[in-house]
């Protein structure tokens, strides 16, 4: 009988201490940041809230964040989920509205999942920008709009025109058939070349269904089927990456210009080879440094976020509210060899 | 060690320990104090932590864990598993979309979403003992298969937009104390779980049949029957807690709760189920799923990043494994001496 208690006990004992060690773990890390949170004057500790954690993307977003809370004197944060669930990222704007932030600046991973932790985080004072990934509207005070359809149709037939000299035959390589925004960028991209640059024919539209594989083969039929191709449009970051590749080894390297909507690390060794002489995409450090800007303004009191307000964000100037509480971030930006070295997203 | 020899006629209940021993020093009240005092040191040491909003929060975070756990908890007693759990609560997620989409309502879609569940409990159930499979891989093969058809049906988009009435329901808290309403149909839930399982005989049968499932069935138990019948409880209650989590988030998608599996047996084998069956109860059962819960929101709320909670709820898990196992491979060295004494 003694036994028996004496077994039960230690284990009972041994299960405590083993877990009792993971509070002491859990502890120590909790006294060291718990202090971060209690801000009291115009509360400018603003959260960032991506998508997801680990994301190149989204560390180079949050770090232009961080460089205007830091202009600002604000106090700067970043929490998110280690993947990119909306579930998680309702926990994390829970806690936020508990710990008592000045503003939210979130990546919505779905438009409606995270509305009613947001709506009650306003409801606690806080300013709710979304940034990159917008949520239902009344979910948020602004949402910063990394680009438009417009913008991004016509830096895409800029810098064609001026690859290929604004004449000859172009393609475009496009993800899939049915793909709303790209439909949407490629009729665009019709219009502006049909008033603009009247000496430029789009032959052909091809679908490489945003896979590595299938986007190559396309850009090899491309350019057997056109022989007087002289540039091909990608607007999706996996089909430019596949057409440089096949470009870089082909014959036609240096003759058929290749730009699009692409990435600094995918793209970096086509554009330093010359395969590639220009592409775009927008500069997520600017477009967080943008979204701190907004919130701290939202903060102060600067503005409300109705359309018309105005707010100057440091080094990027003078950012009007449009329609729909939006913020937009400006034109596309053109990743070249001289730039490219900067960004590592 | 040697008082065996003493030939004295004892009666069954002197060989047991007392019933508060026997309640009191067990793997899952080591969790419900670890519990006790996590919450405790939280409250002390973070100031926003021991508020009304905290309990609605973290209660509402657990609540589909703590749902599937009541079915994954007897699931793994009998020495089973469910891992199509996570796509099952996406399944019955895209399943309300659809149906509230196309004009019915929440109850009469919620209910179809629930057939939903338990024909698919049925498929794993059938699949584990008419085929003589290992539960493992047949639920490995409907993790996938389930969460294929729940994104094979909605695609990546997702269904918002839910009768306003269920989805504030869903949200909704019992006066001001804070906590959800719906642990009203957990507690309900629960109380009917804990009689099937410690006081009925088909709950005395999931152990027998988890220590031993031939001996169970000379017993008399029907050992296919029981399994099948939890594999269909298993569907069924989590499709409810997909429903529930439909309306909570307001959105149907097929990607919804992916790897909620991982957290259900994680908190259930924290709270002392043996993942070889046979042992387990469920206090220590909803103590661990509250324990991690909490862990992770007071962490949460102190700063710690996802990767670190991720990190330390993970040793804990593992911790508390090895405790076990430590305690049994200590049992077996103090008992086995005993043994051969007695019978020499």
């Amino acid at each position: 009988m003694n036994r028996g208690t004496l077994r039960t006990g230690l284990r009972a004992a041994a299960s405590l201490a083993a877990v009792s060690l993971f509070l002491v773990a859990g502890c120590s890390s909790t006294g060291t940041t718990a202090g971060t949170s209690s801000s009291k004057a115009a509360n400018l500790a603003i959260t960032f809230l991506p998508k997801n954690l680990g994301n190149a993307y989204f560390d180079t977003s949050d770090k232009g964040g961080k460089k205007a809370i830091d202009e600002l004197g604000g106090k700067y944060a970043e929490v998110g989920p280690a993947a990119a669930a909306p579930d998680a990222q309702v926990q994390y704007i829970n806690t936020l509205t508990q710990q008592g932030v000045g503003g939210i600046v979130v990546s919505a991973n779905d438009k409606a999942a995270i509305c009613d932790a947001l709506t009650a985080a306003m409801d606690a004072k806080i300013k709710v920008v979304t940034y990159d990934s917008d949520t239902n509207p009344e979910c948020r005070n602004l949402f910063i709009n990394q680009a438009t359809a417009d913008g991004i149709a016509k830096v895409e037939v800029d810098m064609i025109a001026k690859q290929i000299g604004d004449s000859g035959e172009i393609a475009i390589l496009s993800a899939s058939a049915n793909a709303t925004n790209q439909n949407a960028w490629i009729d665009l991209m019709k219009t502006q070349l049909a008033s603009s640059h009247p000496n430029i024919k789009l032959v052909d539209t091809v679908y490489g269904n945003d896979d590595d594989q299938t986007s190559f083969d396309k850009t090899a039929g491309l350019l057997s089927a056109h022989p007087n191709l002289k540039g091909i449009i990608s607007p999706t970051t996996v089909g430019i990456t596949a057409a440089a590749r096949y470009l870089s080894t082909s014959s036609a390297k240096g003759k058929v210009f290749l730009t699009g909507l692409g990435t600094p690390n995918q793209m970096r060794q086509y554009v330093k080879d010359g395969t590639v002489t220009e592409f775009a995409l927008w500069n997520p450090a600017d477009l967080g440094y943008l979204a701190a800007y907004a919130s701290a303004a939202l903060i102060k009191g600067d503005i409300t976020g109705k359309t018309g307000d105005t707010f100057t964000a440091g080094t990027l100037g003078k950012f009007t509210v449009g329609a729909n509480n939006t913020v937009l971030l400006g034109d596309p930006y053109k990743f070249n060899k001289d730039n490219i070295d900067q960004f590592n997203f | 060690m040697s008082t065996v020899s003493t030939e004295v006629v004892k009666t069954y209940s002197d060989y047991g320990r007392p019933l508060w021993r026997r309640i009191l020093f067990t793997r899952e009240m080591a969790i419900v104090v670890l519990l006790i005092v996590v919450l405790v040191v939280a409250s002390i040491q973070l100031p926003r932590f021991a508020t009304a909003i905290t309990v609605t929060n973290l209660l509402l975070d657990v609540t589909p864990i703590l749902l599937i756990s009541l079915t994954m908890a007897p699931v793994m007693i009998t020495g089973d598993i469910d891992l199509s759990v996570g796509s099952m609560v996406g399944l019955s997620s895209v399943v309300v979309g659809l149906l509230t989409h196309s004009g019915w309502s929440i109850p009469s879609a919620g209910l179809v979403a629930i057939l939903v569940g338990a024909v698919g409990g049925m498929v794993n159930g059938l699949l584990v003992t008419r085929f003589g499979l290992p539960a493992l891989a047949v639920t490995i093969g409907t993790l996938a298969l389930y969460r294929g058809m729940a994104i094979g049906l909605l695609g990546t988009t997702a269904i918002t937009g839910f009768d306003r009435t269920w989805t504030q329901l869903a949200k909704s808290k019992i006066g001001d104390t804070g906590i959800p309403s719906v642990m009203i149909l957990f507690l309900i839930l629960l109380a009917i779980f804990v009689v099937l399982l410690h006081f009925t005989s088909f709950g005395r049968g999931v152990y027998a049949i988890g220590l031993s499932k031939d001996a169970a069935a000379f017993s008399g138990i029907h050992v296919a029957r029981t399994r099948v019948i939890l594999f269909i409880l298993s569907g069924a209650m989590s499709a409810l807690a997909g429903v529930f989590y439909t309306l909570r988030f307001t959105t149907a998608r097929g990607d919804n709760a992916t790897g909620l599996e991982l957290a259900v047996i994680a908190a259930v084998v924290l709270g002392g189920v043996s993942v070889f069956g046979g042992r387990g109860a469920l206090h220590g059962v909803v103590a661990g799923v509250l324990l991690i819960g909490a862990l992770s929101n007071a962490l949460r709320l102190a700063g710690v990043t996802s990767d670190v909670i991720n990190i330390i709820t993970g040793v804990l898990l593992v911790l508390s494994v090895i405790a076990g196992s430590l305690m049994q491979w200590i049992q077996s060295r103090r008992v086995r001496p005993v043994t051969t004494t007695a019978s020499a």
